[in-house]
């Protein structure tokens, strides 16, 4: 039986939060971080993302890497939703800092399933303040 | 002299040291995850404006379109070259000096 504190291997369930502080293609770190909480969600994990610092440039809409030669991943995010991933919060403040707004992101969505599965804007815009709480509510 | 940096302005002080150590008439060229830099209203972007002054910026479009960043982001008077653009600016330059 699945309940809230344990998957249906009857594990415990951790509520993981990833903090995602790099950009995205001059190092692996965004990619790879994204495979292990995908990982994580797919093996019933309770999985939030955060992006902050540098790691807000990863969710920078209409990238595009075919003059790079390397895999354009971005488009992965808009798995997110589909893995039960519905907390994806996103500092405000990092996006200032960098010249960017809330428009600059992805449009990324998931389908609710307590609400008929309605399509809901999946990013959450935080504050720093708002992130130190969310930070230190998990695990 | 050419000087390219290729690390982002807000993880790493690769581009603030290259500001600071760089002489009048010298060519800065952005790329990987140095383009960053080049954007418009950012924290550092005033830094950048005040080096357009007496020195030439560059940004390399490739590495920018990977990010999804438009040339209508970009602080005025950087300007951006491709592959072709960027070996030219090297071989044109009598010293390379790479930021890392």
């Amino acid at each position: 039986m699945v309940t809230e504190d344990t998957n249906h291997e009857g594990g415990q369930v951790k509520k993981f939060l990833y903090l995602n502080r790099r950009a995205p293609h001059g190092t692996n770190y965004a990619q790879e971080g994204l495979e292990v909480a995908l990982i994580g969600a797919a093996f019933d994990q309770d999985v939030a993302m955060a992006y902050t610092d540098d790691g807000v440039f990863q969710l920078k809409k209409d990238q595009d890497t075919s003059d790079i030669g390397t895999k354009n991943f971005s488009a992965t995010y808009g798995a997110l939703g589909d893995y039960d991933v519905t907390r994806v919060y996103v500092e405000l403040e990092s996006l200032a800092r960098r010249g960017l707004t809330k428009e600059d992101l992805m449009p990324l969505v998931y389908e609710d399933e307590d609400d008929d599965w309605e399509e809901k804007p999946l990013i959450r815009f935080v504050s720093e303040a708002e992130l130190r709480d969310i930070i230190e509510e998990h695990e | 002299m050419l000087h390219t940096v290729n690390k982002s302005p807000f993880e790493k002080n690769s581009l603030h040291s290259c500001l600071r150590l760089s002489k009048p008439g010298a060519n800065i060229l952005l790329l990987e995850d140095g383009v960053y830099g080049a954007l418009k209203g950012s924290d550092i972007s005033e830094d950048i404006e005040a080096s357009l002054a007496d020195r030439g910026v560059y940004v390399l479009g490739p590495d920018l379109k990977a990010r999804g960043i438009h040339d209508d982001r970009l602080i005025d008077g950087v300007q951006v070259v491709d592959y072709a653009g960027f070996v030219k600016l090297a071989v044109d330059a009598p010293r390379v000096q790479s930021w890392l």
